[in-house]
């Protein structure tokens, strides 16, 4: 499924590790909550992320965070929006700086706020061509709140610009 | 009608778009287009164009797609009431629907002709808009804003401000469930502030800024609940981030698991106010508050987008060229006494104009009538209409002096109903002549109760009454509500009603008791009546309705209601 890095597609590097199965030892891996301290103790050259259902609490990556490259949120539905607030909580309230991706089931219609939301990474599904994708990055260029990207001002209340000026 | 148009600005009470705000309105437009487009091609499911159309308020219903237009906090102008009588004529069949949340609704929409009648809506400043869908919908304010004498402070410039802030709010677009904001710039509650997810009750603070109080998980449906005060004193400037940090605890911790338990007042239940009040502080006290700061400038910059009326020097011998009106005709003065409000402006006053003619659909218009209103809003009111949570139309800036041409005007037109407040000023949900949820028919009993009471004078003996009917549990008629409320029910495969009494959305809010098991409509009006043969029977001098209840309980009303005739 094409992966999208701010309006671009990018080629995806990462593995999920696989249930029962020991974690590849040089690769980029994605690791589920319950094998974060597996994942720590790799002890290797590989990056290491972790994929977060909507019911985990990012507050259990505090500790682990300044060692994690990726965080992976994870859309069971696309109504069900508890990974806007995790995305949120993770930027704002945790600090994180590394890379974070969302997969699952997402609709271009959303990739706006997933990014507002601090999402850089979208695994898009194959429903939709890619192209909608795309123009749902270019489709507004105004947000009428503020965001954790904190946008330029476009000039009263909380307006931003979406795309430059 | 020999009036000289007044110093009016088309803007007045409303919120003047620039050309940045046109634009995302259009491009909101482009958006749905494409996904009407989509749809057709199959590149979304209806499961995932379902949330998406309902965000810009178009409803599949029994018959057909209804599309429910926002009205921001009920104002809108005399142009864009025009503009509303236009699509009525055109894309529906010459009438629109005034709801209980401040919108219209139109019944008869070709999901083909939508995009097209939103793109219509743009050119006027109005939209569709998160009108549903589980996200924070149309924020609802007190029809007299900014006019009423009780007044501390105008909350429509707070109500804009939270109108943008929930516009595609990227967080809050998939919630649990819907989420309601009122705000009230009274402490007199004429929004129903404990009814909703989040009420807020402004005042002035010491500094001259506002503060709020902030009421939570309040609401109706199936399960009915008064509003949690959060905080009594919230200042403006936190406004936003407080907000923030309720709908973030809403969204991580409100149930998804079963529809009926996803609304906030389940989850402050679950956790109890305390509880949820220390997940909405500790999320207050982790957020970068700087981000959501908001500051005077911009509500200032806000404010200063609202054309205010500029009044008559002379209007203040208005008030007795209306007390000369007043004792000449009774039946004027009679209107004048029901449907008026006081005014903060000497010489002027609000004037409610009722929706709700004797044997009425309570809140339709027809295409006529909402370019009549237009016209006298133009003419009498600074060009500026609101639309009442209780299904009326508002006037709010009009000189005592002209309302006695408004009322023959009105009066010409079926519009000169002096009902409000009264038993005939009832709230009535669609219910299953159009309703796809509903169990029964609340139209045909409130056009029968409605002519059942027609008698002005019986209206008047009766006084003070809020009668409310749903068409089913869901409340959308707020019948919890109502000092009389009746809800529709099926039994066995039959449609009947339920009468509940005692329920108050003002300042001593309480939800309404059922009295006993459902009967059929004509029984159900039958019934009523006796209900308020009691009450005059029984009542205290001066003593309303719901202080009667109050006072004697049910009982009485119940052995009246069930008697045998």
């Amino acid at each position: 499924m094409p992966l999208l890095e701010n309006g671009q597609i990018i080629e995806d590097t990462w593995q999920e590790a696989q249930d029962g199965q020991p974690l590849s030892p040089d690769s980029d891996i994605l690791v589920p909550l319950s094998r974060l301290a597996e994942g720590l103790g790799r002890n290797t050259g590989g990056r290491l992320g972790v994929v977060l259902t909507p019911a985990d609490k990012v507050e259990d990556l505090r500790a682990a965070l300044p060692r994690l490259d990726m965080v992976c949120l994870t859309f069971t539905s696309f109504r069900d929006g508890r990974p806007f607030t995790q995305a949120r909580a993770l930027r704002e309230h945790l600090g994180y700086k590394g890379s974070l991706r969302v997969q699952g089931h997402v609709i271009p219609d959303q990739y706006e706020f997933l990014l507002r939301c601090g999402a850089d990474q979208v695994v898009a599904g194959t429903q939709s061509p890619v192209s909608v994708w795309l123009e749902a990055h270019k489709r507004f260029s105004i947000a009428y709140q503020p965001s954790v990207l904190d946008e330029k001002a476009e000039g009263f209340a909380f307006r931003k610009w979406l795309s430059p000026s | 009608m020999t009036q000289t148009p007044q110093p009016s600005s088309r803007q007045v009470g409303r919120y003047a778009y620039d050309s940045v705000d046109r634009t995302f309105l259009k491009q909101r437009v482009d958006q749905f287009r494409d996904q009407v487009r989509r749809r057709l091609a199959g590149e979304l499911s209806e499961d995932e164009f379902k949330p998406l159309r309902l965000m810009n308020g178009l409803y599949l219903q029994l018959h057909a797609y209804m599309l429910r237009v926002a009205i921001p906090y009920g104002i809108l102008s005399a142009s864009q009431m025009r503009t509303l009588a236009h699509i009525a004529r055109k894309y529906d069949r010459d009438y629109g629907h005034f709801t209980t949340r401040q919108n219209i609704q139109f019944n008869w929409i070709k999901l083909e002709d939508t995009p097209e009648i939103l793109d219509i809506l743009a050119d006027t400043e109005m939209h569709a808009i998160q009108t549903s869908g589980n996200c924070i919908r149309n924020v609802t304010s007190d029809q007299f804003a900014g006019a009423a004498q009780d007044e501390v402070l105008d909350p429509r410039v707070h109500a804009e401000i939270l109108r943008q802030w929930s516009t595609l709010h990227p967080e809050f677009t998939f919630l649990p469930r819907k989420f309601k904001i009122a705000i009230s710039g009274s402490m007199q509650d004429r929004v129903a502030a404990r009814f909703h997810d989040i009420g807020l009750l402004a005042r002035m603070g010491d500094n001259g800024r506002a503060v709020f109080e902030v009421y939570v998980g309040g609401g109706l449906g199936r399960t009915p609940v008064i509003g949690t005060l959060l905080t009594s004193e919230l200042p403006e400037e936190d406004l936003i981030a407080y907000l923030e940090a309720v709908l973030r605890v809403y969204n991580e911790y409100g149930r998804r698991d079963n529809m009926y338990k996803a609304r906030i007042k389940i989850l402050v239940q679950a956790l109890g106010a305390e509880g949820f009040r220390e997940k909405v502080d500790a999320e207050f006290a982790a957020m970068d508050r700087a981000r959501y700061h908001l500051p005077p400038e911009i509500v200032e910059a806000i404010r200063a987008r609202f054309g205010a009326p500029v009044f008559d020097a002379d209007a203040a011998q208005a008030e007795q060229a209306l007390a000369l009106r007043l004792k000449a005709d009774p039946e004027f003065a009679a209107w004048v006494r029901t449907n008026t409000h006081p005014h903060k402006q000497k010489g002027y006053c609000s004037l409610t104009i009722s929706c709700k003619p004797a044997g009425g659909i309570p809140g339709d218009v027809t295409s006529a009538q909402m370019d009549l209103l237009a016209d006298l809003a133009d003419r009498y009111s600074f060009g500026e209409l609101r639309i009442t949570h209780l299904q009326n139309v508002v006037l709010g800036h009009v000189r005592q002096d002209h309302l006695f041409e408004l009322w023959q005007i009105l009066q010409l037109n079926g519009l000169g109903t002096p009902n409000i407040g009264l038993i005939t000023d009832i709230i009535a949900c669609p219910g299953l002549d159009y309703c796809s949820l509903a169990n029964a028919r609340s139209i045909p009993i409130a056009q029968k109760l409605s002519a059942r009471f027609a008698d002005a004078g019986l209206q008047r003996e009766i006084g003070s009454l809020r009668l409310n009917i749903s068409g089913c549990i869901n409340a959308c008629g707020h019948h919890h509500a109502g000092h009389i409320g009746i809800l529709g029910v099926d039994k066995r495969g039959e449609e009947a009603f339920q009468i509940t009494l005692g329920g108050s959305s003002g300042d001593l809010p309480s939800i309404g008791q059922i009295i006993g098991s459902a009967m059929s409509e004509d029984e159900t009006v039958d019934a009523i009546v006796r209900i308020i043969d009691t009450y005059l029977a029984q009542r205290a001098p001066g003593e309303h309705f719901i202080e009667t209840c109050r006072r004697l309980g049910t009982a009485p009303f119940k052995d009246a209601a069930y008697a045998v005739a």
